[in-house]
Parts: structure tokens; sequence; C-alpha cells
């Protein structure tokens, strides 16, 4: 039985409220949803409510211009813990939301409501930007997809990459033709100045290591398709899952470290096969020329202008536009995340994020997520760990083993209490280390259980040893048994 | 009267026509759902392929897993996913007439040594123990990358084993075996620790049927070159390098992968009929009532090629490149930084300067004190106390 408690406090402003409250501001409510994951596993979310109404400030900082000023200006002064969430409810008539808007969740914990309709309404909205902010029951199942029973999900489910403690990540620039284009890419300080943000808010998460490399005469495996009508060259849909497999060969991914690697490739199309589109399956151009494979990472094809003049002297020296090909490349790192911008109702509004790659409430959805699938990690590893022991009695638990799996299961009971608490960061931080733990007592080399011995291999060995020796042991003890017998029969012969 | 007959025709032609693409529309519509439904929700694809046997006369034995590690390569799956475990004394041997070099096909076709074959676990590493260790990842904590399977939940693991086998084992390295049963259990623990998606188990043994028998996890698919009671056959040898090549299964095996190519729909109901008994004499067997597809819509490139599912990418974010340079990255605190070193694979200090150990001694344990007891009193009751002195 998991808890997941979400501390939701609702702001009204003044004007804004509803004419239906139940009790006087300022006032706790609880609403609780059940969901059973299968059998023996129930979750339930409990959202806590806390109603209030506006102070001064927040009312200062709601009267500004925009929806994104007024989000800027908020943030200060809300409840900035991670997995909390605040509402603010704006009057109906207000002009800090635009036309036709109803929801507007901004970058960081909050989102701003427009009132009317009473309470039932509000509680709609609320129940709908809980579901965009922290987790929905479909993120919660694919959580527990591990224990849950296999026909309920299609294959596409669990695609997006799983928790870990680390990740690599590295960017490729790849150039088949180095007689015709001299590639530069000023990729350290595109890192710096694009990447490293979004990697540093994500470093609660996970440790991020990026490198990055240039490869050579390193071409893709499909020949693209020459069209007439664009006179450009076409890679289509179906040819693309064939193009990963002989770059990969060449990308060295990691030697150094086990943590799953994300590549990140830029493909700079040789002069005779310049321009190069991508073609999605209904034969349309993408506008981003790129794709992604789920746990892998992205490619992204960069076309290189024809030089005006034919005499042009080669190797044209190409720059690459990084900003272009970084927003590609944090966009594909997000959906391979697992952060994509789902289908929302018309009136909501969504931040546009901006330099900073990821909003707050993102990274708690991704918190929620990993918190989730680690608990449920350590309970399937412990488990079979048992289950394991159980079958195969005579294996010896060395004590560094024994104390890996109680610190696991002290830190799993801790997460599951701070998740029941409403305390993200600390759940988080707890059932990272009790994955760690519990896998690292799973797979410990000394557990390897190698010998087996079948019934018959035993009698097999043990018969031809203790047979023959046995025989005259047996005969003998039988004399002795006799003589005793007799003697004990005939009185004792006492001269 | 033929005017109107033939605009009638017409009207029906186009009708028909017009009828036809719907249906075609509707027809790959359909078959896009079917296709998404049947489909195997791999994202990477492992193989471990594994040759049990040393010695030269056991040639056939690398030449049958070397070809299937070609084969896998040109699928497509790199060796940074392939753990491949040989003994690896074929090309260096003495015997070998034609040095550094494996032939697959007589007549010296086609070397499948090569120049960039990348064998994992060699000679005496290949054991039972490494094995197990490798499937179940419980592998010591210096093991390099190359050597782990580190494969993940939506992973399809290939695995391929041939050597000398028997009635419920397999001979490692003409020095132990690994039975049925325990191979069984690692395939448990594989799944309980879900290191699988799916699991394609081939074997090329005599009596190789034996060792699926014990299979207990799901998702797991094999194939085996023989029944139990019968043997594998190999298929030919060569005059000049003087031992047989190939095993007859993996040959035909071999050839039907070569129409293979990473595009291809072949299944695996085509992989169950290839080598009827005409051709290799011994029964090849399958196993399938572990799996949860139907091996019709099990494409063979699901397990021995490595089709990557692809999305196109259809957002970006929005960048701002005029924003300043985050200064607030500050020129790294000089944190002391220990001088990297290698782990320590000897603790040589350790053993240079250990006195011997005191080992403690430990009185005989119950039931060798028994049989002892026992064999004793027998003796003495036997022949009497009296004789005692004789002896002493």
């Amino acid at each position: 039985q998991l808890q997941l408690t979400v501390p939701v406090a609702v702001v009204f402003s003044p004007g804004s409220v509803p004419w239906d409250l139940p009790k006087p501001l300022p006032f706790r409510d609880v609403q609780e949803m059940e969901l059973s994951v299968n059998l023996r596993t129930g979750v339930t979310s409990r959202y806590e409510i806390v109603y209030r109404s506006s102070t001064a400030q927040e009312e200062a900082a709601l009267n500004g211009a925009t929806a994104r000023e007024a989000d800027a200006a908020l943030r200060p002064l809300q409840d900035a813990s991670l997995g909390a969430l605040t509402v603010y409810v704006v009057p109906e008539a207000s002009s800090v939301l635009p036309q036709g808007i109803s929801v507007y969740v901004g970058k960081h914990r909050s989102a701003l409501v427009r009132a009317g309709g009473g309470l039932a309404t509000l509680h709609t909205r609320i129940q709908q930007l809980t579901q965009v902010m922290s987790f929905t029951a479909s993120s919660i199942t694919a959580a527990f997809s591990d224990r849950a029973p296999n026909s309920q999900f299609s294959p596409d489910v669990r695609r997006h990459l799983k928790s870990s403690l680390g990740y690599e990540i590295t960017f490729s620039l790849l150039n088949p033709d180095p007689k015709s284009h001299d590639v530069n890419w000023d990729i350290e300080d595109a890192v710096n100045r694009y990447v490293q943000p979004v990697l540093d808010k994500l470093s609660l998460v996970a440790n991020f290591s990026v490198d990055s490399q240039i490869l050579y005469y390193a071409v893709l495996g499909v020949t693209p398709r020459f069209d007439k009508e664009s006179s450009s060259f076409l890679l289509s849909a179906h040819s693309l899952p064939h193009v990963i497999n002989p770059v990969e060969a060449r990308l060295g991914s990691s030697a150094a470290s086990l943590n799953p690697v994300l590549n990140f490739l830029l493909y700079v199309p040789e002069r005779s096969h310049s321009p190069l589109y991508i073609q999605d399956k209904d034969g349309a151009s993408v506008s981003t020329n790129a794709f992604h494979s789920p746990r892998w990472g992205g490619i992204m094809v960069y076309n290189v202008e024809a030089p005006v003049s034919p005499q042009a002297a080669l190797p044209l020296r190409v720059d690459v536009d990084m900003v272009r090909v970084m927003e590609v490349f944090l966009a594909q790192l997000r959906l391979l995340f697992g952060l994509s911008r789902e289908e929302l109702p018309p009136e909501f509004l969504l931040e546009s994020l901006g330099n900073e790659g990821l909003a707050d409430w993102e990274l708690d959805r991704l918190l929620w997520a990993h918190t989730m699938e680690n608990i449920a990690t350590v309970s399937t590893t412990l488990t079979s760990l048992a289950q394991l022991l159980d079958k195969i009695g005579n294996i010896v638990i060395k004590d560094d083993v024994a104390s890996e799996v109680y610190r696991a299961v002290a830190l799993a009971q801790t997460a599951v209490s701070e998740l029941a608490m409403g305390h993200l960061q600390l759940a988080f931080q707890a059932s990272k280390e009790a994955a760690t733990s519990s896998e690292r007592a799973f797979f410990d080399p000394s557990l390897l259980h190698l010998l087996y011995f079948p019934d018959d291999q035993k009698f097999a060995i043990y018969i031809p040893l203790f047979l023959p020796m046995a025989v005259p042991i047996l005969l003998s003890l039988t004399k002795i048994i006799r003589e005793t017998r007799q003697r004990k029969k005939e009185p004792t012969k006492m001269d | 009267m033929a005017a109107p007959v033939s605009v009638v025709c017409w009207v029906r032609a186009v009708a028909a026509l017009i009828l036809g693409c719907c249906g075609v529309a509707l027809a790959t519509g359909v078959q896009d759902k079917a296709e998404q439904f049947f489909r195997s929700g791999h994202t990477n694809n492992w193989a471990v392929l594994v040759c049990t046997s040393r010695f030269w006369f056991n040639y056939r034995h690398v030449a049958n897993t070397l070809s299937v590690y070609r084969s896998v390569k040109r699928l497509g799956i790199p060796d940074s996913h392939i753990v491949l475990m040989l003994a690896d004394d074929m090309a260096c041997n003495p015997r070998n007439p034609k040095p550094a070099t494996v032939f697959s096909h007589k007549n010296m076709e086609l070397n499948v040594y090569g120049d960039d074959v990348e064998v994992d676990y060699r000679n005496y590493e290949v054991t039972v123990e490494n094995f197990l260790r490798v499937l179940t990842g419980r592998v010591p904590p210096n093991t390099p990358r190359s050597k782990r399977l580190l494969s993940d939940d939506r992973s399809n693991i290939l695995i391929y084993m041939t050597g000398h086998g028997g009635n419920g084992f397999l001979k490692f390295q003409d020095s132990e075996e690994i039975t049925n049963v325990e191979l069984a259990d690692a395939f448990e623990q594989m799944w309980q620790k879900r290191r699988y998606n799916e699991l394609l188990f081939i074997i090329d043994t005599c009596q190789g049927a034996s060792m699926y028998e014990r299979f207990y996890s799901p998702n797991i698919m094999a194939l085996a070159s023989s029944q139990i009671g019968e043997d594998s056959l190999s298929h030919q040898p060569d005059l000049e390098i003087g031992v047989h090549l190939m095993d007859r299964y993996t040959f035909y095996v071999l050839e039907f992968l070569e129409e293979v190519h990473p595009a291809s729909q072949t299944n695996m109901n085509d992989l169950f009929q290839v080598c009827p008994k005409s051709l290799c004499v011994s029964t090849p067997g399958h196993r399938t009532d572990l799996f949860q597809r139907d091996p019709q819509n099990v494409l063979v490139t699901d397990f021995f090629g490595s089709v990557r599912k692809v999305e196109i990418t259809t957002e970006t974010i929005s960048l701002d490149s005029n924003l300043a340079t985050f200064e607030s990255k500050l020129p790294q605190d000089e944190l002391a930084t220990e001088p990297l070193k290698y782990a320590e694979q000897l603790p040589v200090a350790q053993i240079i300067h250990q006195k011997p150990k005191q080992k403690d001694w430990h009185p005989p344990g119950g039931f060798i004190l028994g049989l002892w007891a026992l064999i004793i009193m027998v003796f003495f009751k036997t022949y009497g106390i009296k004789h005692m002195k004789h002896i002493f």
C-alpha cells in the first residue's frame, strides 16, 4: 500500500472566491483517489488542499500585466519545496490571463486559474492541474509496470529511460565527407550555455556527464532516394531504423562507466547527397529533420547550403548553428526522459520554457515517477532475493550483503513514509539510495549458486565409495548382534 | 446501346476503384494497428554466443559460434552488445594449416575469424561460473563493460550455445558441466530482475532438446538441433584442414540467415522449418509454450538483428541565443583531486607482506567421528580386545 501526498495550496484573489464554499477561508480539504495496480498493491493519491485568500503581495503580483510576469513575481512567494503546487484563482474578468484561456501553467510550481462556475468547476480544474503537474494514473501504473500483469500494457508503455544513478550524454558530429565540408561546431560553448542549465536542473534526478566527439567518414547505413520534385534527397520513415546500427559500432559508447548512454548525433550529409530531408510516414518533410530512438538517443541531419559559386574552394568551411541544433537535441532529451507536453484541453496554456529547458513541475513529475519506480524496484529485487534464498538453501549470505539488505529495507520504508507526508525530495533521495543498496545486494558476486546436485548424482557418487566399506561393517554388526542375543539366551557358563 | 453500356461500365469501374482505394486505406489502417499490436516491445538487442569446447578436433564448434557471430553482426547488433565466449584456440593452433583463420565452409570459402572478432571470454575464462555470472549479472566489480550483459527490461537476448552435450547437461571445456536445471534457474533469475524482454535460446549439441526442457520463466523461445536420444551430426570435413568444419544444424541455419537482411519480414515459423530430418539426420526441436506472442508474428530480426524503434522528433524548444552565458559557472573549485590510478587488480602489498595465516584447527565433524567410532568398535569386537597388545 503506497500513499502519495501532494500538498496543494489554492489562493483566492479578491473577487474570485466562489459563492458556494462550504466553509469560510482558510480551510483544509483532503481528496483521495485509489488506484489498484495489481492484487496486492494499491496506490492512494492524496491531495491535501489548503484554501486561503491571497496576501497583499500576492495580489500585487497577480495584477501584473501578463501571466508570465505574474508567474515570475509570484515565485518567491510560494512554497518552493518539490512536489508542492500552488494554484492562484484570479477573478473572471482579470486581464492577466489572455482571452479564451482559463488555466495557465507557469514555469515554476504554480498555475493561474480563471474563476467562474463555482466550486465544482474549480475542483475539476484543480484535478486537471494535478494530473498535468504531478502524476496521472497511467504514470503510476507505468512506474509499477514490473509488478502489474503483463497483458495490461501495450509494449510501447515503458520506453522512457529507466531511473538510474547517472547518465552519460555523448554529442557526436558525423562528417562523412571531410573533403567537401570542413565542419566546425563550438560544442563546448553550446553545452555550457544551453545544455548545462538543463542538466543542472536535472542534477537532483541523477548525475550527468557530457562528452563530445567528431567522427569522420562515418556514413549512414541507408542510401537516400533522390526526389526530382524537390531536387533533394529523402530518407523515408521506414528506413530510419536501419540508420543507427552501422554508426553505433563506431560511436564508442562509453567503455568507462556502467551508466546508460544517450547519444546525440549531428549528421552533415555529403555534398553529393545534399540536401537531405527526413520524411515521415505520410511523406511530408519533417521540420526538425531529426528523429530519436527510445532509450538510445537522437539523430539530426544538418544540411549545408550549396556554395554560391560552383568553383568555390573545397573544403567549405561550415560553422554549425548550435542554437538550432541544441533546440532539437534538448527537445529530444526531454522526450527520452518522458517529458512530453501531452494533449491538453484548449483552455490550458503552458508557459514556454526558454533556456531553462525544464519547468519545475516537470522536474516534479520526473521525480514522482522515478521515486515510485525506485520503490517498485526495491521491493521486486528484495522479494526475488528472498525467493532465491528459499529455493537454494546453502547460499551463504555475507555480512555486507546482509547490511545492504537491511539498509535497503530501512530506506524504502523511509521513502514510503516521506511520500505519504508529501516530502518529495527526501522521498526521492531515500528511494534512490534504497534502490542502489538493493541492487548491490542482489548482484553481489558471492551469491552465485553453482552446485546443483540432482539426487541421482548424489547416489552415483556416494554409493561406490561407501558400499564396499559398509559391507564388512554391516556384516560384523549383524554378527555382534547375533552373538549378544545368543549370550543372553543361554545362561552364562560359570564354572 | 453501346454508349450507355460503356458509361455504366466506366462508372462501375470508377466506383470499384474508389471502393478499392478505401479498402486499401482501411486495410493499411488496420494493418498499422495490427503491426503495432504484434510488434515486440524491445528497444535493444543483445547476443550471448558460447562455444563450450576446446581442442583442435572441436574446430566445428568454434566455427559454428563464429558464423553466428558474423550473422548477428551483419544484421546490426554491435560488438558492445555481443558477449562472445570462445576457447579461441583454433586460429593460432599449431595444427592449423592456415594460421589466423577459421573456416566455415570447405574449400576455405569463408574465413569467419576475420579482422574484427571481439572475443570477450576466451580460453579458460569460458567456465560455467563465468557464464552464469554473465547471465545473472553477478560479476565482480572490476569487470570491464565489454564482459557484462547490461541488458534491461526492454532487451531481446539471443543465447546460442554449442558444444558437446548429453541428456540434461552441456559439457564446458572438458572439465565441468552445466545442467538444464541450473540454466533454467539462471533464466528465472534473469526474469526476476527483468533482465530481458524476450529470450531466444538456440542450442546445437547432441540431445539438445533436453536443455530446454526445464525452462519455466516466461517469454523464452528455444530451439535445439536434436531431440533427446539423438546425436547432432557434423556437416562436412575439409581434407586440407583435416577436421569437420561445421555442424549440420548451424550450417542450415546460417544458410537461412544469409537470406535475411535487416528489413526482412521472415518470421520464426520459417526458422523452425530449417534443417528437416532429411538434411539434418537429427530432428530439430523447438519450444514456444513460454512465449507470449505467436511465432508467426515474431520476426527473425527481433533477435538476430537490431532494428530500433524510432520516432520522428516533432517538438523543439525555443532557445534564446542572446542570453548572456551563465557566469554562474564559477571556475570549478580546485578540488584536490586525487591522482587517478588503476584499480587494484591484485593486492600486491598484502601478498608480499603477509604472514602465513594461522589456520584454526577444528575437531573433525560428527559424521566422520561416528564412522570411525563404528569401524573401531567393529574391529575390536570382531578381533577381541586381547589382540591389542599384538598390534601396538
